[in-house]
């Protein structure tokens, strides 16, 4: 039994979701070989061989690969589908858009978002917002997978070291292209990672009132996130919605803000070690999956948290 | 242009679903049920893009149980211009949707497909991806911004970090964000209208697609509850509480 992580990354840093694959397939078993995907990738291929449990790396660089356009990662992957049983991608926006086109080509289900390994053909996943959680055996031959890295430890970025091998990558499909990326840059961690969270909701009111959420955030060390209304109303950028069909975050720390907590914001967030919600009604769903509730104006109640820490 | 827009019977966003005793699913009998919201907006788009006249037809197509008719025709009320029922009682997984899409794409002809990015009840993120695979298209999923100029289209994508715009040439596949579009209210008489517009009935036999089963669900059970929390009266308490209790700061 062998497993092929697909690595994601930005071709000059691994991202800790593929730490997360690493250890789904570490509780797979077998040998684990992470493919490197990218262009003048090598500083990623050389953080991989060094994660702990990986015998191999294998790197495709080329032009081809530069923006991850998913046409050319599953035709890279593809490549060497063959030699697999198990193909694990994070459950990342990029693992997400490729790993179905290699499901699809090598004609086998995927498995999607899984959360623990059961043996080697039978996997516990997630359905209707986390209100369910199924558990699936597939009996096709390669087992195609995406990984929820929330559940799943990362595996240690150092001490491993893996031998790293070099393969042709593809030509370009021709059929897509790049254009071009508006990436907000931040001195935050990154949401999906992040031990301490705080999010704010429609209770927000207004984007310049998001602000008041900084402070509180430099203070915990914090990634920032929202809630799908806030997002929907203009409070926050897309890429911080927190819930199922947004990132799902399991931190140390969770601090809703004027989130009143449907189903589907829970569905991101509801693995959180600790749970805060500060929302002016006490009959927020929120406080239903809260450790510590407050029931307070957020006006006043964050700058007095912000103070306080 | 064609475009062909597959939509799914859900349970309704709303409904919170309990797993059945037995622990073989979720209980979906008398729930109510709508279109994927994903979906809706798929729709939404397509009709925009007729409005607009970058689009000559707009073909809906449901696969699944009969009701999936009641789906069909909130998608004509919506804009579609007809619709195709793939019927069958068999439990639809993606990679078997994908196969019946494609089949019916090979007949049809359309330039684009544009599908919800993924259906609220499975969670599987799927369907687009393995169409486009398996028809050999460019795809760009998770749209939030979507421009047709002539043989190519322009695709704003939500992504990890922020916004990501790929151009690919037609036939494409596109799968819908939430921000790509907010859907009209069906009014009753685009409801009444809808009623008349054509659908057709095939099955995935007339189409040569096996749609069995390729995962074999052994127990659907209840996630982990929480432990209650504690409600607390100030600031105060809550750093002193997250401090010495939690140990979180």
């Amino acid at each position: 039994m062998t497993n092929l992580v697909i690595a994601e990354h930005d071709n000059a840093q691994l991202k800790g979701a593929t730490l997360s694959a690493v250890a789904a397939a570490a509780a797979i078993g077998g040998d684990i070989h992470i493919l490197v995907a990218g262009s003048g990738a090598q500083a990623v291929a050389d953080q991989a061989a060094k994660a702990a449990g990986v015998s191999k790396v294998i790197l495709a660089d080329s032009a081809s690969l530069e923006y991850g356009l998913a046409e050319n990662v599953a035709a890279q992957v593809l490549e060497i589908a063959g030699n697999y049983s198990h193909i694990l991608f994070p459950a990342t926006a990029a693992g997400k858009n490729v790993a179905p086109r290699v499901a699809a080509k090598l004609d086998v289900a995927q498995i999607s978002d899984i959360i623990a390994v059961e043996s080697a053909d039978t996997f516990q996943r997630p359905i209707y917002a986390g209100n369910a959680i199924a558990t699936v055996q597939s009996a096709d031959s390669v087992k195609v997978i995406t990984v929820r890295t929330t559940a799943f430890d990362a595996v240690a970025a150092e001490g491993g070291s893996a031998a790293i091998e070099n393969a042709d990558g593809v030509a370009d499909s021709g059929k897509s292209s790049f254009v071009g990326r508006e990436f907000a840059k931040s001195d935050r961690p990154e949401l999906a990672g992040a031990s301490v969270v705080v999010s704010g909701g429609r209770g927000m009111g207004s984007a310049e009132n998001f602000k008041i959420l900084d402070p509180l955030a430099d203070k915990l060390g914090a990634a920032l996130g929202a809630s799908r209304a806030a997002v929907d109303a203009g409070y926050a950028p897309n890429d911080w919605q927190v819930g199922q069909t947004g990132k799902i975050v399991a931190p140390q720390l969770y601090v809703a803000v004027g989130i009143s907590g449907a189903i589907q914001h829970l569905a991101g967030m509801k693995d959180s070690k600790v749970i805060v919600a500060i929302n002016k009604d006490a009959e927020a769903p929120i406080f239903g999956v809260a450790d510590y509730g407050l029931v307070a104006d957020l006006f006043q109640a964050v700058p007095e948290l912000t103070d306080a820490l | 242009m064609k475009v062909l827009v597959p939509v799914k019977r859900v349970v309704d966003y709303n409904v919170k679903v309990r797993v059945k005793s037995d622990h073989t699913g979720v209980d979906i009998a008398n729930v109510k049920m709508s279109m994927n919201p994903f979906d809706e907006i798929a729709v939404e788009e397509a009709t925009r893009l007729k409005e607009k006249s970058t689009v000559s037809e707009v073909v809906a197509v449901s696969c699944g149980v009969a009701q999936s008719q009641e789906t069909l025709r909130t998608a004509m009320a919506i804009g579609a211009d007809r619709g195709i029922l793939v019927q069958t009682d068999v439990e639809l997984q993606p990679l078997a949707v994908a196969k019946l899409l494609k089949a019916l794409v090979d007949k049809e002809q359309p330039q684009l497909v544009i599908l919800g990015k993924q259906a609220i009840d499975d969670d599987a993120n799927q369907t687009g991806q393995m169409l486009a695979a398996l028809l050999g298209w460019p795809q760009a999923t998770f749209a939030s911004k979507v421009e047709v100029d002539g043989d190519k289209v322009q695709v704003t994508r939500e992504v990890d970090g922020g916004l990501e715009t790929l151009s690919l040439s037609l036939p494409a596949i596109i799968t819908t964000d939430l921000r790509l579009n907010e859907p009209r209210y069906v009014t009753l008489p685009n409801i009444m209208k809808a009623k008349k517009k054509p659908l057709e009935n095939v099955t995935p036999e007339d189409l040569g697609v096996d749609v069995a089963p390729r995962l074999k669900t052994l127990k659907v059970a209840e996630p982990p509850a929480r432990q209650a929390g504690i409600m607390v009266p100030d600031v105060a308490t809550l750093v002193d509480k997250l401090k010495n209790e939690a140990k979180v700061v």
